[in-house]
């Protein structure tokens, strides 16, 4: 039905599209459980900022596995080298990861102040540190990371676990951090009423700002501070999926030539400024869901800005360019990509449906009073 | 090629984290389907106790369906960590079934769960109803693509050796969906779960029967677990039997280790009840023997003759043999890659390059490997037996006494004689950890019998791993342990905790706020 060169692309586009969805859902998650001990000072008002991320974390959660499921199937190389590369960052997402379930389900089934104190630091960490490191990992990608492959494929990663943590992996950490934390406050103005509401609008407003900043700030880093990769030779858009058979030159500021050989791509970023600004004008609003849906939007720009930047280059190699990952070097077979594609085109409109209504079961405020009435049943 | 202890690593924090995830999801399998029958008794009944009890059993399961989803992210993201090159080799097979489970499966039941908890008072009885089922739908068809995936590495089918990319592509996927291992193996897996979510509430019941609390709730309870228990335990033996049925086909090996059958004997062969394997002299010392059972459990006949392991491994010497031929030809190839002499080569004796990579352990000049190394890798093929043979034992033993169980319970249920029994109650109450240990026993039998292979056949366990440090590897592995036993001790207590405290602490406050909420609304 379509040919490797268009599945390559259609797949390089749904990955995009999975990641951004995974940061939009679980990122209000992260966002939300990052500000519950600052946001939320007694027991009942945490008790509120947990349930209206309650009914819905499981679910996001989705996205993280969906995400990693779509880059082991569609992109196998590049699962490989980006997990086993980042093998420290990966395990600290992990374990903080774990950390959140016990927040959700144990925390309120004691009564001890300790041990209710104790889940809510525990969710603090749930959320920031796997904001910060995928910001961080972002930002080692559009680097390069320092991996070769033997003649078996077998890939040698030359890196470590500190070297990840550079400053420009950071900046693009605290991008991540702070559009997350944006965004769980947008989501809190329009779970909650009262005193959270309030405190949720002021953080919200300077989040964005920060975010259009530091957003900025990354942007010049790519153009001045950081170099770029090149396909200079070889790489055909349909040929086997074997990353030798092309030659790759590095250039300050390459990350910027796609905006002036796919003029469209200039999008990306425009989203990601124009969405973070309009969510500082509309999170007052009498409709606090657009400031949601612009959030959102901003999101979606920011995430594919680094990865229509980088286009063709899903990982490229600091240590041995030739050897870098690209779209069409680094996926699965025509046949595999097919399947998914129509496993994909299956699901994913069935997945959006049944979101949207348990979103719309689960819409309205969480207020003080709904938990004292279901104390025992809520988290 | 790879340094062992890396390896050997690897192996060991995917055992325990595999083996720590499967004390979460075969609760959730069972569990989630029996909510599903309480609440659709709710439904058409329209009797609140029904309400009650799938609220209450809810609670429970919530706790565990927390971990169960916490510790599969660690399982998923695993074999990009710790198995890069595994991931490598065979993703383009082994992603899809994955990446189907989370488009398909673990979206649905996620998504659900948390309506299934806060949802009851939003929505009609029959919405909340089907928002149940597709919990349970969500749980069993996450199962299902998680053994399509894990059949595949039992039984490899669907795939060839790519030469270009150096890896394994698929060539049929619907031999992969329809792997009869997988079918055999997802029936098997979630019957072990419906006996555990059976097991979990006729002895959880039980215990308030025996301290004579909510003795209508936990009547109710047992009734649909003895049922429910009953069936499931038949079909996980018999099941259990097709899946011996198909390993035989598929796994000789495994199953030749698993009966410490080192002679192929004449059919139909018998079933060694009792036995001390010797591998050193690969043969028992000792053995208790039931002429004919093994030959009609393998082959459904009494004249085809199941192939023990010394014949096994000389076939194997073969394959290694033939491997080495195809390994020269790709050598050749990666030069020149239109050799079409090479290419024949290598068409006609792929079968064999996954054995060939067994001679890695010993040489790096693999087309001029020596008799004797070909005679050691082909030896290697053989698992560990005296393990597996007891193993595989103990979790028979225990799939019979399930039976018996649930029989048991069945008839005191019909006759109405629960509360005289209180022998049978303490048993249900003490057996309540059996299936967990079963399961997990026969994860071992399954994965370490199919050692030394990743995938069997194709790429050799000590080829799969990641190329990462010993101290990276010790730090996750030292983390995870700590975080995982943490975490079960805090689980185990709160469950405890909910279950001492029982549905009447849990339901006061909410009957008491009832009309607060009737006139809220």
């Amino acid at each position: 039905m379509f040919d490797f060169e268009t599945l390559r692309l259609i797949w390089w586009f749904l990955l995009g599209f999975l990641l951004a969805g995974f940061a939009i859902f679980d990122g209000f998650d992260f966002g939300v459980a990052a500000l519950l001990p600052w946001i939320a000072r007694t027991d009942s008002e945490r008790r509120v900022v947990i349930n209206t991320i309650g009914p819905v974390w499981e679910g996001n959660q989705g996205w993280i596995i969906l995400g990693a499921g779509a880059i082991f199937a569609a992109f196998p190389p590049l699962y490989g080298a980006s997990f086993s590369g980042f093998y420290l960052a990966l395990i600290g997402l992990l374990f903080s990861m774990i950390l959140r379930p016990g927040g959700f389900k144990y925390r309120s089934k004691l009564q001890s102040p300790t041990w209710r104190s104790l889940w809510d630091h525990l969710l603090f960490v749930g959320g920031v540190v796997p904001a910060l490191l995928f910001g961080v990992a972002v930002g080692n990608v559009l680097e390069g990371a320092p991996f070769h492959f033997d003649e078996w494929h077998r890939l040698f990663y030359e890196g470590h676990f500190l070297s990840l943590l550079n400053p420009f992996a950071l900046l693009c950490g605290l991008v991540s951090v702070s559009m997350l934390v944006s965004h769980g406050a947008i989501y809190l103005v329009n779970k909650t009423d009262g005193v959270i509401n309030a405190r949720a609008k002021q953080i919200a407003s300077i989040g964005s700002l920060v975010t259009i900043v530091l957003f900025a700030l990354g942007g010049l880093w790519v153009a001045f501070g950081i170099q770029g990769y090149v396909v200079t030779g070889g790489g055909a858009w349909d040929g086997p999926s074997n990353p030798f058979t092309k030659t790759v030159a590095l250039h300050a500021g390459a990350w910027l030539t796609n905006y002036v050989t796919y003029p469209w791509m200039i999008l990306a970023p425009v989203l990601g400024f124009g969405g973070a600004v309009m969510t500082v004008r509309l999170v007052r609003s009498a409709r606090p869901m657009w400031a949601f849906i612009s959030s959102g939007s901003s999101i979606f720009g920011i995430v594919s800005t680094a990865g229509v930047s980088m286009f063709p280059f899903l990982m490229p190699s600091s240590s041995n360019p030739n050897q870098s990952l690209t779209v069409f070097d680094a996926s699965s077979s025509h046949d595999t990509l097919m399947i998914m594609l129509i496993s994909t085109a299956i699901f994913m409109p069935i997945i959006l449906l049944y979101t949207a209504w348990v979103f719309k079961v689960m819409r309205g405020t969480v207020s003080g009073q709904y938990i004292d009435e279901n104390s025992h049943s809520v988290y | 090629m790879m340094d062992i202890d890396v390896v050997s690593l690897a192996r060991l924090q995917f055992a325990a984290t595999a083996l720590y995830h499967f004390l979460f999801v075969p609760l959730t399998l069972g569990l989630s389907v029996i909510l599903g029958i309480m609440e659709t008794t709710y439904f058409i009944t329209k009797r609140p106790i029904w309400r009650d009890l799938t609220k209450f059993w809810g609670v429970l399961f919530g706790i565990n369906f927390a971990m169960g989803v916490a510790t599969g992210l660690t399982m998923e993201f695993q074999f990009g960590t710790n198995w890069a090159y595994y991931s490598h080799y065979v993703g383009d097979i082994f992603g899809a079934p994955l990446a189907i489970e989370g488009l398909m499966a673990f979206f649905l039941e996620a998504t659900f769960v948390g309506v299934f908890f806060f949802g009851w008072d939003r929505m009609s009885r029959g919405a909340h109803l089907f928002v149940t089922w597709m919990v349970a739908l969500g749980s069993n068809l996450s199962a299902l693509w998680i053994l399509i995936a894990n059949g595949w590495m039992q039984h490899p089918v669907g795939a060839t050796f790519n030469f270009e990319t150096m890896r394994m592509e698929v060539s049929n996927f619907y031999d992969v969906l329809f792997n009869p291992t997988a079918q055999a193996k997802f029936v098997h897996v979630i019957s072990a779960g419906y006996v555990t979510g059976s097991l979990f509430v006729l002895g959880v019941s039980a215990f308030y029967l025996l301290t004579r609390r909510n003795v209508d709730f936990a009547k109710r309870s047992i009734t649909v677990a003895a049922a429910f228990g009953l069936c499931a335990s038949l079909s996980v033996v018999v099941l259990g039997d097709e899946s011996g049925y198909t390993a035989e086909e598929n796994q000789r090996m495994k199953v030749a280790a698993v009966e410490g059958m080192w002679n192929t004997e004449p059919a139909p062969a018998g079933f060694n009840v009792v036995a001390i394997p010797d591998a050193q002299n690969h043969t028992n010392s000792f053995e208790v023997k039931i002429p004919w059972l093994l030959g009609l459990i393998a082959t459904r006949s009494v004249t085809e003759p199941v192939p023990g392991i010394n014949e096994l491994v000389a076939v194997n010497e073969q394959r290694v043999r033939d491997g080495i031929k195809a390994y020269a030809a790709l050598e050749v190839l990666r030069k020149d890659s239109t050799n079409p002499e090479a290419r024949a080569t290598l068409q006609q004796y792929q079968a064999g390059l996954g054995y060939a990579l067994l001679l890695s352990k010993y040489t790096k000049d693999i087309p001029n490997a020596t008799n004797e190394m070909i005679s050691k890798a082909a030896w290697d093929t053989v698992p560990d037996v005296l393990p597996l043979f007891w193993t595989f034992r103990f979790m028979v033993a225990l799939g019979i006494f399930f039976i018996g169980l649930f029989a048991v319970a069945f008839w005191l249920v019909v006759k109405k004689r629960l509360d005289g029994s209180r022998g049978f109650l303490r048993l249900a109450l003490f057996s309540i950890p059996l299936p967990w240990v079963s399961s997990e026993l026969g994860w071992f039998v399954a994965e370490y019998g199919r050692q030394p292979w990743c995938i069997d056949g194709i790429l050799p366990t000590r080829l799969g791993a990641s190329s990462l440090t010993t101290s990276d590897m010790w730090l996750s592995l030292g983390g995870f342990l700590i975080l995982y036993s943490t975490l079960l001790i805090v689980e185990l207590y709160l469950m405890v905790r909910t279950i001492r405290k029982g549905p009447e602490d849990y339901f006061k406050p909410h009957l008491a706020s009832t009309p607060a909420l009737a006139a809220a609304k």
